[in-house]
């Protein structure tokens, strides 16, 4: 099998609400970013291109093909896409290149989830016949998540809390994120509910934004002369569309892609986990195995700043930063679709 | 980048098509329209509500079909102080997952409560029907509490 190495990555500030600023403007300054990292001039230097968006923000079938204005329509080049977070688009890439169809790949994923309401947006991704017709949103379905484990007794609200608390502390050395602040567990349980059990800390903000990557052989890697970390393992599971039919206790399809992943093949430093929901931190932290020793968000993770369609991407960019710089030798990247973490992704991350 | 004013116009998030149903969701939502709720045995035994086309585990079509009783327990809640206009209450109600009588996993729906302090996890609640039902999800108007019942 082919070596893989991720070269470069890029991603905007998380902002409420970027204005008249369009999609193909928040991809733009992305792809010129990792450009400039590798020493490319276009998409037109790499293999392969694929992107993932949700074209319910945008509120139009096929919105996403808009987003290729970014790489410059012509000449034509080889480009796909996928209808969910950018880490996916991820996936698609390293099959491409270990099948031998590509050198390189580019990746992009967006979000500008400010005009509509996103809760209620979203709830039109979910079963048409039964939840749909419902506005049943995605805060609402996490509550009732939130609220079996605490009903379990295998977390409490203060445990909630303090994946907030740490989010916020860790996010005030993330110039990119969106809410940072040195605040407690007890002042954060002083907060009202949002949608009971869950306060408006306990959620993710919404947020506008675009992440890119560069990724490519290993080979590929080396001519260019830039550093790079090998993506050693990646794999992704999904579990039933009813939130009703899992335990939604524990993340089974993670624990399934975390295994294939070899995460616990050699000692990990850092995790980067895409949880939108705090309660949902802990159930990821628990069904990936990571011990108090490992950095978990140490970017904040998505609490602080959420770019739907590339907050998963960018949580493998994460790890991929770190390990370049030198921070991290091992780290372990998590993505999730769906709501109650039905679809996972894990990636493996390691020096070169 | 200069940020400039917003173009902005109404828009209407939805399906501008019809689609069958099928033989599964169909014969359900029928059933709701007569005053029913049916559910599906799975290979393994449990009775599924509401019915999935394919068996969860083997993948298999399903067509054993089961009535399920129209009261349930709650198996988790929470509480929308604010409901949106889309949503199916207007004062401030409950999302609950309800596992009906006869019937082995539960089904999400709302219930009107009169405050967060009178919903918990084990209490029994009822389906409540629209006044003209028509094949819909939404022909269950939604859940009440029962009188006295806690499981």
């Amino acid at each position: 099998m082919r070596d893989i190495a991720v070269v470069a990555f890029s991603q905007s500030a998380c902002v409420a609400d970027i204005g008249a600023v369009n999609e193909v403007e928040l991809i733009m300054p992305q792809l010129q970013a990792v450009y400039a990292q590798v020493g490319l001039s276009s998409a037109q230097d790499v293999d392969f291109v694929c992107s993932g968006s949700c074209d319910y923000l945008q509120g139009a079938a096929f919105a996403f093909v808009a987003g290729v204005d970014a790489l410059g329509a012509v000449p034509p080049l080889k480009e796909s896409h996928v209808e969910m977070d950018a880490a996916w688009a991820l996936y698609e890439a390293v099959l491409k290149i270990r099948t031998g169809h590509a050198d390189s790949a580019l990746l992009y994923g967006f979000g500008k989830s400010s005009p509509g309401e996103l809760p209620a947006v979203l709830s039109q991704r979910l079963d048409p016949y039964y939840l749909a017709p419902l506005w049943l949103d995605t805060v609402s379905l996490a509550a009732l998540q939130a609220r079996m484990l605490l009903d379990s007794g295998s977390i409490t609200e203060s445990d909630m809390a303090a994946v907030v608390s740490r989010s916020r502390q860790n996010a005030q050395a993330n110039p990119l994120a969106q809410l940072a602040g040195d605040i407690g567990v007890a002042a954060l349980l002083q907060d009202d509910y949002l949608l009971a059990p869950l306060r408006r800390g306990d959620c993710a903000p919404v947020s506008d934004g675009a992440a890119a990557m560069i990724i490519a052989t290993v080979e590929q890697a080396r001519r260019w002369g830039v550093p790079y970390a090998r993506l050693t393992g990646i794999d992704q599971r999904i579990e039933s569309h009813n939130p009703c039919m899992r335990d939604l206790t524990d993340s089974v399809s993670t624990r399934q892609a975390a295994a294939a992943a070899g995460v616990h093949e050699a000692a990990l430093d850092v995790a980067e986990i895409y949880a939108p929901f705090s309660h949902q931190e802990i159930i990821l932290t628990r069904a990936l195995g990571l011990d108090e020793a490992i950095a978990v968000n140490p970017s904040g993770g998505v609490l602080a700043g959420n770019l739907m369609m590339a907050s998963g991407l960018a949580r493998v960019g994460e790890v991929f930063q770190r390990i370049v710089n030198g921070d991290a030798r091992r780290g372990v990247a998590h993505a999730t679709s769906g709501p109650c973490l039905q679809h996972n992704l894990v990636a493996v991350l390691e020096g070169a | 980048m200069a940020i400039t004013e917003k173009l902005s116009q109404e828009f209407e998030l939805g399906f501008t098509y019809t689609r069958s149903t099928g033989p599964v969701v169909g014969r359900f939502l029928t059933g709701l329209r007569d005053g029913r709720v049916l559910g599906i045995r799975g290979s393994d035994g449990r009775v599924l509500v509401p019915p999935p086309e394919y068996d969860p585990v083997t993948a298999e079509a399903l067509s054993d079909w089961v009535e399920v009783g129209q009261e349930g327990t709650v198996v988790s809640w929470c509480w929308v102080s604010e409901p949106r206009a889309s949503h199916p209450l207007q004062q401030p109600f409950a999302w609950v997952m309800v596992r009906l009588d006869g019937a082995d996993v539960p089904m999400i729906h709302c219930l009107q409560a009169p405050s967060a302090e009178a919903v918990s996890t084990g209490a029994r609640v009822r389906v409540t029907w629209v006044a003209e039902p028509r094949g819909h999800i939404t022909d269950i108007r939604c859940f009440v509490p029962v009188p006295g019942g806690v499981s």
